[in-house]
């Protein structure tokens, strides 16, 4: 930046809304294209435009423009250098809060991964501004305190207090607001190739110089206190997003081998078991199954919860799904209220006849 | 390095994870008095790590953490585990802080016990699941991360020189890292990294009832055994020992903070609205419990396309 042409560019797109985008190896990360989708309609609220900001090292990551204005992004800022080849905290807080402090975007959202929940609140504090967690949606409304009216505020909704409320958070007179959010929470917006859109790339230094220039994206011999070791991607065995069935069982299942049953159900309907976080807890079925705010969020064409009370942070992973069957022998349950069919009684009596009549009617 | 020194970060918590009827109130807002107070279980699992590192490179832990007096407890819980040093910061410029501003009263604190080696945290509390208040705190501080740490797997600390170097392990989507970082370094901790220890029955005689005391300048001499301060305990009437001034207490003012960056002043963030999660009258249908019922269902299922 610096140039005429610079400040001009990045005067016109202020105000916009930012997504920061995760990738790996060339391939973002699906919550940062469902942001995409999210951004634009907030942008179209406000009157502004999308920005899309994606670091990495090499052609890689040149490559993943397109792909980010077909989602929705109309301008995408680009920094390639080998020092963001992958991701550390320090280089990239640098890079982001540099981007931030000149571009001056009203909205900047992350994907709630452990990378998003990293690099945000550190973001977020060189930056002096506010920033919510895990949210569930976003939107745009007015805030009145004490006198003062605050227009076309984003609304960060998220639930907290162990899920016993949901809380709507604003960021009055901060900027620029700043928000995590879950993979699979909002609607992957469609690719559309025709759509045009800028890319910015974005001037990355490395410096022997102790202190970085505030005016320019400068990393510093501090900023690589930290290295990678090693990172190990194990191969992900339980496709839980993808499944046009799930099969989840709660702490109502009782035992690791009633869960056996919950298992079998799965197989008949051809589905992927699913858990609440009670019955991970109780380590009848790993972590990868769970189910919920702080594991998938799920949107399958038939979500069966058995023995599933249904917590709030439960139901923000499922409610979502085509239909809800619930089984739970309390007729109280909360799992009720967002189910579409609901059976009161003792799951392992129900769950037999529900294989039974599947295999003579199938 | 002279002596490895360690501050863990804690908060006292509400026990968001036993909820009962009572602990909502009719407006729709969270009756705190109704839920019992609980030391935040991945801050505990930080102080097992800090723990176990001075078990194996001797060094110093330190405990610090901001809330209202009767947070003294989750100190009291420290020093039942083997904490050499506690710190309480409370104040009512402190209250409504949201996580940037408790990262700033957080940070003050380490800078004022001189900055650290390390500083350990949970990785999130149990009320707010932000797991913001760590990252924000080592970014005060100008110190590096690593966070959602499963497991540290060693630590370098030489004696008598400054380059020490941590090295742990993160979960990460579909898998792990490992990263190694110079010190100092702020880690969080997840609560798969340990099972913390129980409180130590010997401690505990020594410091149930603690009080804390305001000592507003910094002075850790009471920690050196040649010293002559270093008696902090006496025996009460009871013949048991008795402690007084190991629970430090600073306010704003102990930590030269900035007013307009603490508690509800410093924080970006309002709470624009809370509601209570009321459930919408149940529209499910409801299926008899037999087999008939369930035939009927997985008919209509079938039929609809729902299922293959």
């Amino acid at each position: 930046m610096g140039s005429g042409d610079g400040t001009s560019a990045a005067s016109a797109t202020r105000n916009d809304v930012w997504v920061v985008v995760e990738q790996h190896d060339g391939t973002a990360a699906e919550v940062s294209l469902e942001l995409l989708g999210r951004a634009r309609e907030l942008a179209d609220r406000l009157g502004v435009g999308t920005g899309a900001v994606v670091a990495g090292a090499g052609a890689p990551v040149r490559a993943l423009a397109p792909a980010l204005i077909a989602r929705g992004a109309d301008t995408v800022y680009l920094a390639d250098h080998d020092d963001l080849g992958d991701y550390l905290a320090l280089p990239y807080t640098r890079l982001v809060a540099g981007l931030i402090r000149q571009h001056q975007p009203q909205i900047v959202l992350y994907g709630a991964t452990t990378t998003g929940r990293d690099l945000a609140p550190r973001v977020a504090s060189a930056l002096r501004t506010g920033l919510t967690a895990d949210c569930t949606d976003l939107r745009i409304g007015d805030f009145s305190a004490k006198g003062e009216t605050y227009a076309d505020l984003l609304f960060q909704i998220r639930p907290a207090f162990g899920g016993n409320i949901i809380a709507t958070i604003v960021s009055p007179e901060h900027r620029p607001q700043m928000a995590t959010v879950r993979e699979g929470v909002m609607v992957m917006p469609e690719a559309d190739e025709s759509r045009a859109g800028a890319v910015v790339t974005v001037p990355v230094e490395r410096s022997s110089a102790p202190v970085a220039p505030a005016d320019r994206i400068v990393f510093t011999e501090p900023d690589f206190a930290v290295r990678l070791v090693k990172r190990v991607q194990e191969e992900k065995r339980v496709d839980l997003k993808g499944a046009r069935v799930v099969v989840s069982g709660g702490v109502g299942v009782g035992s690791r081998e009633g869960f056996a049953l919950v298992e079998k159900l799965a197989r008949t309907l051809g589905g992927v078991v699913g858990a609440s976080r009670a019955a991970v807890d109780a380590g009848w079925v790993g972590h990868e199954h769970q189910v919920g705010q702080t594991g998938t969020t799920v949107r399958p064409k038939l979500y069966v919860a058995c023995g599933i009370s249904g917590s709030v942070q439960h139901r923000a992973g499922m409610d979502q799904s085509a239909r809800i069957l619930a089984i739970n022998s309390d007729p109280g349950a909360p799992i009720f209220s967002v189910a579409h069919y609901g059976i009161v009684g003792d799951l392992h009596k129900v769950i037999p006849l529900l294989i039974q009549a599947y295999r003579t009617k199938a | 390095m002279p002596q490895l020194r360690i501050v863990v970060l804690v908060k006292q918590v509400p026990d968001t994870a036993n909820v009962t009827g009572d602990a909502m109130k009719e407006d729709g807002t969270v009756n705190r008095a109704a839920l019992p107070a609980v030391f935040n279980p991945e801050d505990l699992n930080a102080l097992e790590e800090a723990l176990r590192l001075k078990d194996r490179h001797g060094g110093r832990v330190t405990v610090v953490t901001m809330g209202p007096p009767a947070a003294v407890q989750v100190l009291r819980e420290s020093l039942y585990r083997g904490a050499d040093e506690v710190i309480l910061l409370t104040d009512n410029a402190f209250a409504g802080a949201d996580t940037l501003a408790t990262s700033y009263a957080l940070a003050l604190a380490v800078r004022k016990l001189g900055g650290c080696d390390l500083v350990l945290c949970g990785r999130q509390a149990i009320d707010g699941d932000t797991a913001q208040v760590g990252p924000q705190t080592a970014e005060k501080l100008g110190y590096p991360q690593i966070t959602c740490v499963s497991r540290i797997d060693e630590l370098v600390a030489p004696a008598g020189s400054t380059d020490g170097v941590i090295t742990a392990t993160r979960s990460i989507e579909g898998g792990f890292e490992t990263l190694s970082s110079s010190l100092p370094c702020l880690i969080t901790v997840t609560g798969e990294a340990n099972e913390p220890r129980p409180a130590s029955v010997k401690l505990v005689m020594t410091y149930k009832g603690i009080a804390a005391e305001a000592m507003p300048e910094y002075d850790d001499t009471y920690l050196d055994p040649e010293s002559d301060v270093a008696e902090v305990c006496m025996l009460g009437r009871d013949g048991q020992p008795v402690c007084r001034a190991r629970v430090v207490q600073w306010d704003h003012l102990a930590l030269a903070a900035d007013r307009e960056a603490l508690g509800l002043r410093g924080s970006p963030t309002r709470v624009k609205e809370i509601e209570s999660v009321v459930l919408a009258q149940s529209e499910a249908r409801m299926v008899e419990p037999d087999e008939a019922g369930v035939a009927a269902l997985v008919h209509e299922l079938i039929e609809e396309h729902i299922l293959g």
